[in-house]
């Protein structure tokens, strides 16, 4: 930084920061715990679902022997897409230097843990026999898609939780040393331990900023494979509609749409309810505008190829697999995704009005909406047309519709990751302090200081 | 496997096909002529493996060993030493009588809406003459189904049957995923009879009882083929559809007339094919044509929409 500051502005500047920075900690927040115990109440509601499906058995859902997969496996799809953005965010844009993509690195990473952790949850929702999980450790067989998919997404779990741990250390250790009365004394004492006895000396820093430089590095291939290998779950079967050879990259893509949407609400969220317009700028919506725009460009290129390749020549099961699609059953459903999810997310931010706040925020919550009805569309389309015909079954085998508990343990995740991230946000600033106060050209050497009284 | 051979294993596993099959389902016993030759009141005349016959008091009658869980479970992965289980399918003969999958479905205590054998009402073509198709696991020589599974609850045997440990699935699914015959059936809810076979224990090779939440599919009737018998399809069909044996023996036994004759000779004769041979999945069972029907198509055939 180029600015010279001096020790007094420094110091009320940092002031500003940290006051602004730590006011979610802060407020007296009935709002919250309302939102939280709502929150909360839908998961009970959720968990109820899945202890009675449990003793009654999958049967509760609408699967059945040809559509065996339904919206679990969707969901499971859409979480493990959308925590594929703390990668894009805090780890590439980082790793190309684009500064605006720093005060948003630990929002993204936020999502990814919310995400990815629940992700792990509803694939284990949609276990026949849950109380037999660690089978997959016990007699895990390397040769199954699902083996490598635990291997990387626990990977990953762990990565990502370190790329949010280790950059808030600092943060920490001024929450420690600057929060008075205002939190409770066990979140203090949280503070006292989670800080890891930070000095703030130059050797530390060395270390946090050499050992995140690492991590921004693994992640990357790590969270490539989570996806790729999620994809290669439909990818490696002989179904028409899976057997595709650029799934990996197609759904990749895909979530670095969904993410970059759910990174857009969150952050709108955070600068409305905690007044945070100085830090989640217009600016940083306008660049997330453009990225989602981006991400949106390549996407529809995949879907182009996914669609047209095998469209063009209509091979027989896929032929019957895409006319359901383009103006069959599926037909409304698929047009909707296709519409709301790929165009309108593409053409509507290329104007510079729908990348103010508000517009995008809009776009964005369509855009993930269109997202998980996207995985479902790719999920059981596929099952309702096998090479061989459904017959001498019940009607309900025959075409997929979810249950009522079935769409409560559904919904159950989005509510878990939403109290995952408002207690994180609670708990933690929503942007990493130390790195902001640096950019504005504070030195380190006043992050530890007490403030003026 | 002529007469001659399967009477002979009958023998040499009696004592045991009788503890095994007497503890499961007595009814099944009873009820199958050859083994218990005769039963009035107190006293029943068996066959003794020395090929004597003997009166025995009923109440002097106690099950045979029956081996244990993981004695069965080890068993079952192994397979038969030596054989390479194959069947035929003859498309000509089938009339859609459906007793295969009767005794399919009482044999692996499945509920009506599982089939391991379905009979299913073909039209390759939109001009093409319908047919009736029984359909059940391929037990394919490359098996898509096996390579999935994250657990090994599901294998290939040395005698070629593809097989469920029940005891291990994880009911994740991916498997019918994998499967592009759609020969695997889940468990959605307790199995039928539950409550009855509580505490019998399982077996591998029957997938009886069968467990809620895990996958099941046609073995082959595995546990039969131990004590030298016809899978329960091949042995209830009445029009002489199924021809089953052993391709290293290079004999197949028809389930109805019990005639054998030579695998590579029915099929070259006859141009067997094998179901969609493009995706390389390599199957264990093979069709002969519906060429000069026995029995004209009855019913209409179900669009598949």
């Amino acid at each position: 930084m180029t600015n010279n500051l001096t020790p007094e502005e420094s110091r009320q500047k940092l002031d500003k920061i940290f006051s602004d920075l730590t006011r979610s900690l802060k407020i007296k927040d009935e709002l919250a715990r309302f939102w939280i115990f709502i929150l909360a109440m839908f998961t009970i509601v959720g968990l109820w679902g899945w202890m009675h499906q449990m003793r009654i058995g999958l049967g509760i859902t609408g699967m059945r022997d040809y559509v065996s997969w339904g919206m679990y496996i969707g969901n499971f799809v859409f979480f493990v897409a959308v925590s594929l953005i703390g990668l894009l965010i805090s780890s590439i844009l980082h790793l190309l230097k684009f500064d605006w993509g720093q005060p948003i690195s630990r929002v993204a990473e936020t999502v990814a843990i919310a995400a990815i952790a629940l992700a792990g949850l509803v694939i284990v929702m949609d276990m026949g026999r849950p109380d037999r999980f660690l089978n997959i450790f016990l007699h895990g067989r390397f040769a199954s898609p699902i083996v490598w998919d635990v291997t990387v997404i626990t990977t990953y779990v762990t990565i990502s939780a370190l790329l949010f741990f280790i950059p808030l250390i600092p943060d920490v250790a001024m929450l420690r040393d600057r929060l008075g009365d205002d939190v409770p004394i066990l979140q203090k004492k949280l503070y006292a331990i989670l800080s890891l006895g930070w000095k703030g000396n130059a050797r530390q820093f060395e270390i946090v900023t050499h050992t995140v430089r690492i991590l921004l590095v693994l992640i990357i291939p790590v969270g490539l494979s989570i996806h790729t290998v999620t994809s290669w779950l439909f990818a490696s079967t002989l179904r028409a509609g899976w057997d595709s050879t650029i799934f990996g990259p197609y759904f990749v893509t895909g979530a670095f749409v969904a993410g970059s949407a759910a990174v857009i609400l969150v952050m709108y969220v955070y600068r409305l309810r905690y007044d945070l317009d100085e830090y989640f700028t217009n600016k940083s919506f306008d660049m997330m505008g453009k990225l989602l725009v981006l991400m949106c460009l390549v996407y529809f290129y995949f879907n182009i190829n996914e669609f047209l390749v095998p469209g063009y020549k209509m091979r027989l099961a896929e032929g019957v697999h895409l006319r359901e699609l383009f103006t069959g059953r599926w037909s409304t459903l698929f047009w909707v995704v296709q519409i709301f999810g790929v165009i309108i997310p593409i053409l509507l931010p290329l104007l510079r009005y729908f990348r103010r706040p508000l517009p995008l925020t809009l776009i964005a919550f369509l855009t993930l909406v269109a997202s998980w009805f996207k995985r479902f569309i790719i999920v059981v389309p596929t099952l309702e047309h096998p090479y061989l015909p459904i017959q001498n079954v019940p009607e309900n085998f025959v075409h997929y519709s979810p249950t009522a508990p079935e769409i409560m343990i559904t919904l159950l995740p989005f509510f878990a990751s939403a109290i995952i991230i408002t207690m994180l946000a609670k708990l933690f600033p929503v942007i990493t302090i130390w790195e902001y106060a640096e950019k504005q050209g504070i030195d380190k050497k006043y992050l530890l200081e007490e403030p003026e009284k | 496997m002529d007469n001659h051979n399967t009477r002979r294993n009958f023998l040499k596993t009696a004592g045991l096909a009788l503890g095994c099959l007497g503890l499961a389902m007595p009814e099944r016993v009873f009820g199958s002529g050859g083994k218990v030759l005769d039963a009035d009141g107190d006293t029943i005349t068996l066959l003794t493996p020395g090929g004597q016959l003997v009166k025995v008091e009923k109440s002097k009658l106690k099950p045979a060993e029956m081996p244990s869980l993981t004695e069965n479970q080890k068993r079952g992965r192994e397979g038969l030493p030596n054989r390479s289980w194959v069947m035929v399918i003859d498309l000509s003969k089938c009339r859609n009588a459906r007793k295969c999958m009767a005794a399919c479905q009482a044999h692996h205590q499945l509920r009506p809406e599982q089939h391991h054998m379905n009979t299913l009402q073909m039209q390759d073509a939109e001009h093409t003459a319908p047919y009736y198709m029984p359909k059940n696991c391929m037990h394919c020589d490359n098996p898509p189904c096996t390579k999935v599974c994250p657990v090994n609850a599901t294998f290939k045997r040395s005698d070629g049957i593809v097989l469920i440990d029940n005891e291990r699935c994880i009911g994740c699914r991916f498997c019918i995923a994998a499967c592009p015959y759609s020969a695997r059936v889940f468990n959605w809810f307790e199995p039928r009879d539950a409550e009855k076979y509580k505490d019998v224990t399982y077996n591998i090779e029957a997938n009886v009882p069968q467990k809620k939440g895990t996958i099941s599919k046609c073995l082959f009737s595995a546990d039969l083929l131990r004590v030298g018998k016809l899978p329960s399809c091949v042995s209830a069909c009445p029009n002489g559809v199924y021809w089953f044996g052993d391709q290293n023996e290079d004999a197949v036994t028809n389930g109805t007339t019990k005639e054998t004759t030579s695998f590579s000779k029915l099929i070259r004769d006859n141009a067997g094919y094998t179901l969609m041979k493009e995706l390389g999945t390599k199957p264990r069972v093979y069709y002969l044509p519906p060429k000069n029907r026995a029995f004209p198509f009855e019913g209409e055939i179900q669009k598949h929409e």
